[in-house]
């Protein structure tokens, strides 16, 4: 144009780093009807990846909370945070990625078990401080808890003796210290 | 109703709830004590259906658009128990959605639409989805089957509330009478406060006809159950302070002002800012009327169809002030060319819309009109010395766009009339204070760059849906809204075509509703883009009509033609003269396109411009 007199700057950036990882959300929420169709929906609406999504009851009658993975940089994340404070049930969202924090997940896995390899199976499931919960003539449950990485990795060695059925919970994560989130107000 | 800046507003709620003690509230008070007390009701128990009534006078309502049907019918059964309250019978659901959303936009207060379970819910979606892409406060009704028959799919069930979820601020299914009080009085407060936004409300059959005691909470329980909603009103003082600086620093600063303007009752804090710091103010689809468009300051529309120059000065601004608006893709084109040398300060109400399409400089979150409020005092004043030769450039930009794109003669080519023209006219004989209600498509596109618009909330256009269909019924509840306002619906001929049985509500209910058909006989925007866009391939853009001074006729409405632009005038002195509603079709051109115009893709600097009045840059 003939009246700029500015040189020009670099196309104007777009929000977000494009530095995808995994994040995670926790979310307390009023435990009203339909409250967790409401977040997934909103997830699928607005074309959040959700990797997992996990809800459960607090110490309060009243207030439920949810565990949130999601997939995106933090434009993506801050974006799912804002949206999800649109949601008039949502009482507080907080991304603990890189809080300290506990985060765990428990798996059964139903594996085949001979008379010959149990007791390999029962001692590699001791190693991962998991344990057998159930036992049939050719399988057994084995229950695990721990990180996403540690669930990983026995059921890994798991696989190795042919796993039948498997199920996980997905995160559920707290931060650590004394701070609660249940206890703070929303933002 | 005046627009007047109430308790509400101040406290940021935006509630037009009439403030107690005040004549309106009493008048309401007093007819609900007179039902309650001296006999009407007494004569049988209170039901849910009474409470819906109840609610809604408290709420201030006074008129309702609805249809009815089976499992809405105890509702409609109680109904002449509250004279106070006027239903409007529409002749399509979608007609009361849009009716009530043009209600709400004309006064700033919550409309309110009512439908049956299963289809009467699924026609009133449309205009659902109009409302909350527009943050437009509405709550729409709907009964459903009775509660046991939910999930067994039941005559005329649907789930609506799951329909619904996506696109509305909030929603409800209430299986008891004892819930409804505290679920109305929630659902206005949604609605109204914070980012505006539809709140639907679906009854089951049993819910309306249960007996129940159930108090209304008052505005404190209301606050109490809803924890998890309490907007931002006041922008964060150190973001005040770096507003301050930037526009002080600023050479070349932009106001794009937005329907937030619009929302919060802002504008006058929007022109105290403007001419403070003396920065010239563009606005989006839903901003207009935030600005009186004679003023010095008011620079125009801007975007897709917006004016050349608005665009250029958005193109070459180092500042861009956004106050209540969203950088819709309409508004920016492509982002990563949009104002490539301007920081960038965005006030809006709703965190989420910060940073969402257009990376910000300095974000500010609060109700516009607290937020400029509490700038004002921090702006530094800027004299017309320093702003002069920026704003000797800007008005040699205007001159230039409007040569380049104003057809000021009445004529197309061929002398076939052309529509910009009969819109300024309309505006003009109507002193530019109608409200005048746009349908979708070209006719939109004229209707915001030509009429003129000088008062807030005069100018209603479904801008994020672009829902055809939407003008007529809207300008039902804008008349009815506004009663002292002309009102004018202005409609293309595909769009007249979608909601055209509304005539009859129009005739039933004596709605001076005021139609201007601008007639090309295509659905005009998608045939300019065929031209356009598609090189010339036309298909299915064609549109033949009825005879619709025989349609007028037969509905019983007053109907005048116009071809030529000398009988542009007389056409709308005589509807405006009649009583009641009319219609005038006005004939335009067939090929005539609305330019500016910026391609899918490409940036607020390309802008395709009418062949042959190109001026030279
Ligand atoms: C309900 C709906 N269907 C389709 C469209 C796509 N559309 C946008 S503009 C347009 C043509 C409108 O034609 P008309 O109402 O005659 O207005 P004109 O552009 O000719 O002024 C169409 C089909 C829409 N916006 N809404
Ligand atoms: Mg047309």
């Amino acid at each position: 144009m003939s009246g700029d007199t500015i040189a020009a700057r670099p196309a104007r950036a777009l929000p977000g780093s494009g530095e995808h990882r995994r994040h995670v959300l926790v979310a307390v929420v009023q435990n009203r009807t339909g409250v967790l169709n409401r977040v997934a929906s909103l997830m699928r609406a607005r074309n959040f990846n959700i990797e997992s999504l996990s809800v459960s009851h607090t110490d309060s009658d009243d207030v439920s909370r949810m565990t949130i993975t999601i997939h995106g940089d933090e434009f993506h994340v801050e974006q799912a945070i804002k949206q999800l404070y649109r949601l008039i049930d949502v009482l507080k969202v907080q991304d603990v990625t890189d809080e300290p924090s506990v985060q765990h997940e428990l798996a059964l896995v139903k594996v085949r078990a001979t008379d010959r390899n149990r007791g390999e199976i029962v001692s590699i499931v001791e190693m991962y401080r998991g344990r057998v919960v159930d036992l049939a003539p050719d399988a057994a449950i084995v229950e695990v808890t721990g990180t996403e990485a540690e669930v990983d990795a026995l059921i890994a060695l798991l696989r190795g003796f042919g796993i039948k059925e498997l199920v996980r919970t997905g995160a559920v994560v707290m931060a650590r210290g004394s701070a609660s989130i249940e206890e703070a107000t929303k933002r | 109703m005046t627009v007047t800046k109430g308790e509400g507003a101040r406290s940021g709620t935006h509630s037009h709830v009439p403030d107690a003690g005040t004549p309106t509230a009493e008048a309401i008070e007093k007819a609900r004590r007179d039902m309650l007390h001296q006999g009407r009701i007494e004569k049988r128990t209170r039901i849910g259906a009474d409470v819906v009534c109840e609610a809604l006078l408290r709420q201030g309502v006074d008129v309702i658009f609805g249809y009815p049907g089976g499992v809405i019918l105890p509702l409609y059964d109680v109904f002449g128990d509250y004279p106070e309250l006027r239903h409007v019978l529409v002749r399509h659901e979608q007609g009361a959605a849009h009716a009530a959303d043009g209600y709400a936009r004309s006064t700033g207060r919550v409309g309110v639409c009512l439908g049956t379970s299963g289809p009467g819910a699924t026609n009133l979606v449309t205009g659902i989805a109009t409302a909350q892409l527009d943050s437009i406060p509405m709550v729409a009704i709907t009964g459903n089957v009775p509660g046991a028959l939910i999930g067994k799919d039941a005559f005329q069930e649907i789930d609506i509330t799951g329909i619904t979820l996506p696109m509305t601020k909030h929603n409800y299914l209430v299986r008891s009478a004892d819930d409804i009080a505290a679920v109305f009085a929630e659902a206005f407060h949604i609605a109204r406060s914070g980012r505006p936004g539809p709140v639907h409300i679906d009854l089951t059959k049993d819910a309306l006809q249960g007996e129940t005691r159930a108090e209304h909470p008052d505005q404190e329980e209301v606050l109490a159950r809803l924890p998890g909603f309490r907007p931002t009103l006041d922008g964060h003082p150190r973001q005040l302070k770096t507003v301050a600086h930037e526009i002080a620093k600023a050479k070349r600063p932009v106001i794009l002002a937005g329907h937030g303007i619009l929302i919060a009752e802002a504008w006058d804090e929007l022109r105290e800012l403007a001419e403070k710091a003396r920065i010239p103010v563009a606005w989006s689809l839903l901003g207009i009327g935030a600005m009186d468009e004679d003023h010095p300051l008011a620079y125009g529309y801007m975007g897709m169809h917006g004016w050349k120059h608005v665009n250029r000065a958005i193109q070459s601004a180092d500042l861009i002030i956004a106050l209540g608006m969203r950088f819709d893709d309409r508004v920016t084109g492509n982002v990563k060319t949009y104002a490539p040398h301007a920081r960038i300060v965005h006030v809006d109400i709703d965190p989420a819309e910060i940073g969402k399409n257009v990376a910000v400089d300095v974000p500010v979150v609060g109700d516009v009109r607290r937020v400029l409020a509490a700038l004002l005092p921090l702006v530094a004043p800027v004299d017309h010395e320093a702003r002069a030769s920026y704003m000797e450039q800007l008005a040699e930009w205007r001159r230039d766009s409007e040569a380049s794109s104003w057809h000021g003669s009445g004529t197309w080519r061929n002398g076939l009339l052309s529509a910009d023209y009969v819109v300024e006219r309309i505006g003009a004989l109507n002193d530019h204070d109608a409200t005048m209600v746009a349908d979708v498509g070209q006719n939109q596109m004229w209707t915001a760059r030509y009429a003129g618009y000088r008062r807030p909330h005069s100018h209603l256009s479904s801008g994020g849906l672009g829902t055809m269909g939407y003008s007529m019924p809207a300008a039902m509840g804008a008349a009815l809204g506004r009663p002292d306002k002309k009102t004018w619906a202005i409609v293309g001929d595909g769009g007249f075509q979608m909601t055209i049985q509304e005539l009859a509500t129009l005739v039933q209910d004596d709605i001076p509703v005021k139609i201007a058909l601008l007639d090309n006989h295509k659905l005009g925007m998608i045939r300019q883009w065929q031209e356009l866009v598609y090189a010339n391939n036309y298909h299915s853009s064609d549109m033949v009509g009825p005879d619709y001074l025989k349609l007028a006729e037969a509905y019983g409405i007053p109907a005048w033609k116009a071809t030529r632009p000398e009988e542009v005038d007389d056409a709308i002195l005589a509807a405006n003269a009649a009583d009641g509603p009319a219609l005038v079709w006005f004939e335009i051109a067939s090929e005539q396109n609305v330019f500016p115009m910026m391609p899918a893709g490409k940036g607020l600097s390309d802008l395709l411009e009418e062949p042959g009045l190109e001026v030279d840059e």
